[in-house]
């Protein structure tokens, strides 16, 4: 079993399209019991039998960490990606019955800080919609910073603006609307934490200013779900359980060695969490490091590689696995 | 430096300097030099942007040192006690991206320490040196008070009289390591005393 990944049985009690690009699912467990508790930021990665194959992709929980009656998550359509949204949009009905892991959370509140200043961009609105769900039960002290392309396309701006007022500042890219960033990194109290979900640029924006600001590295979290790249098919061989595999284009190397029937731990599979941390014993050929987990000295030693993200090309690679 | 024994045993670093706004230095009597010695590579302009408190030995040294650097405020206490006010007023009022340096005894070090994290710095992001005198401040277990400047081994507690034994378990919460009485059994036995904090 893969660490951290107990499996929850569910059925879809609800599919509710948010706007062009966005739909909600909703689950319930089939046996009728609570689900999990959850923190505000946590996720589960759902389960999906695609004909042969099974894809597998982490979705933050949206709902209210109050209300274990049902998880619910967003999915943002992705017409170029994989295939895994797509999958959700097109096959997923109310009354399939699913697989999902327990939550996961790698992108929690420091319930230290004495305000916790949101950034989202797109659909990394969700985490926070736990987040603020979380923190408004308690009278935690928080704001929200969230960047959409267009109004219509503002997944929950209205529920967030109907719940929580002027805690919630909204920016459309259309309008050319843009945080004044430094200023705001700059006017926060003492003992205010950092949260960030959006796309990778932002994230990278947001840690950078507010590292030269002098925000300590503990104040500042983030949470990227970086999809599986593709790339050109190649050969593995896993040393440990004697097998070789080909990864294809549209494969990650995590659901090569899964659809293998190896049974490596993961967590997030987006490259952030260190689960999947697998050591090389050989290769003729470049990796290509999609994660933010391993150090640059490890990216060029070529000793190891995070299966769930990064890549290779080349004439060999062998793992231990 | 202190050894680190037990977990809960502060351990020290190398005051350096941090991106940042904001500094703000709090350091007692040979605290000052740790500061001087992060100033020689401190980027040009760095103190203009500085708040120093300090707190002078009993031979007043090392105020000249430290107004050299010409920091943007300057503040000399005769006391961490009287010093208080005037960190705490400066935390309150300070924003995201203040930096705190703490250099000097442990006492010091401790109770500053102590101001910060209330106003929510967490301590793994406090700058923090080592310098001079070793001496503890101690809490006793049995009747809670505080004594400053413990130097021996066992000490007496300034409050209650027991003879306690200095503890490396340290608290965070009240910046004191905990003594114990050390003659609980019989008060007639009386280990040798040893300077063992000088
Ligand atoms: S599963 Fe988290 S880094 Fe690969």
């Amino acid at each position: 079993m893969s660490t951290g990944t107990t499996k929850l049985d569910v059925v879809v009690s609800d599919v509710v399209p948010v706007n062009d690009l966005v739909t909600r699912f909703h689950f319930r467990r089939r046996d009728g019991e609570l689900l999990p508790t959850f923190s505000g930021g946590a996720h589960v990665v759902v389960e999906m039998r695609d004909g042969g194959r099974t894809r597998l992709n982490p979705y933050s929980l949206m709902g209210s960490p109050l209300d274990t009656s049902e998880y619910t998550i967003s999915v943002r359509r992705d017409d170029v990606g994989r295939g895994g949204s797509l999958f959700m949009h097109r096959n997923v009905r109310p009354g399939l019955e699913m697989v999902i892991s327990y939550p996961v959370n790698l992108f929690s509140l420091d319930l230290r800080a004495k305000k916790h200043l949101m950034l989202a961009g797109g659909i990394g609105i969700t985490p926070f919609m736990a987040q603020t769900a979380q923190l408004a039960a308690e009278g935690g002290n928080f704001e929200l910073h969230y960047t959409c392309r267009t109004a219509s396309l503002g997944t929950y701006a209205d529920v967030l603006r109907e719940r929580y007022d002027r805690r919630i500042r909204l920016y459309h890219d259309d309008r050319e609307e843009r945080i004044e960033l430094d200023r705001l990194l700059s006017t926060q109290p003492l003992g205010t934490h950092l949260y960030v979900c959006g796309p990778a640029g932002m994230i990278n924006w947001v840690r950078d200013r507010a590292a030269a600001l002098g925000w300590p590295p503990e104040t500042v979290h983030f949470e990227h779900f970086a999809a599986p790249q593709p790339g050109l098919p190649f050969d593995v061989t896993l040393a440990v359980s004697g097998k070789t595999i080909r990864v294809d284009e549209q494969q990650s190397l995590l659901e090569a060695i899964e659809a293998a029937g190896v049974d490596p731990p993961y967590l997030c599979r987006g490259g952030v969490c260190g689960q999947c941390e697998t050591n090389v014993i050989s290769h003729d050929g470049k990796f290509i490091h999609n994660d933010h987990w391993l150090s640059e000295e490890d990216h060029r030693s070529g000793c190891k590689i995070m299966p769930c993200v990064s890549r290779f090309e080349g004439k060999s690679l062998v793992l231990e696995r | 430096m202190a050894a680190k024994s037990i977990i809960s045993r502060p351990v020290y670093g190398t005051l350096s300097p941090q991106p940042g706004k904001h500094h703000l230095f709090v350091a007692d009597a040979e605290g000052a030099l740790a500061i001087s010695d992060m100033a020689a590579g401190a980027p040009a302009g760095f103190f203009s942007d500085a708040h120093v408190i300090f707190i002078p030995g009993h031979d007043g040294k090392h105020v000249a040192t430290l107004e050299a650097l010409k920091p943007a405020q300057f503040y000399q206490g005769h006391t961490f006690a009287s010093a208080l006010p005037r960190l705490k007023q400066t935390l309150a009022n300070a924003h995201m991206g203040l930096r705190v340096y703490l250099s000097g005894t442990e006492g010091l070090i401790g109770q500053a320490m102590q101001a910060a994290l209330e106003a929510g710095i967490d301590h793994t992001s406090i700058q923090t040196e080592h310098r001079g005198s070793l001496a503890r401040r101690m809490q006793c277990v049995h009747c809670k008070g505080i004594t400053e400047n413990v130097t021996t081994q066992p000490a007496t507690c300034a409050h209650c009289g027991l003879l306690l034994l200095v503890r490396d378990h340290y608290s965070r919460r009240i910046a004191a390591f905990q003594g114990v009485c050390i003659n609980a059994e019989d008060r007639s036995e009386i280990p040798p005393i040893e300077e063992a904090f000088p």
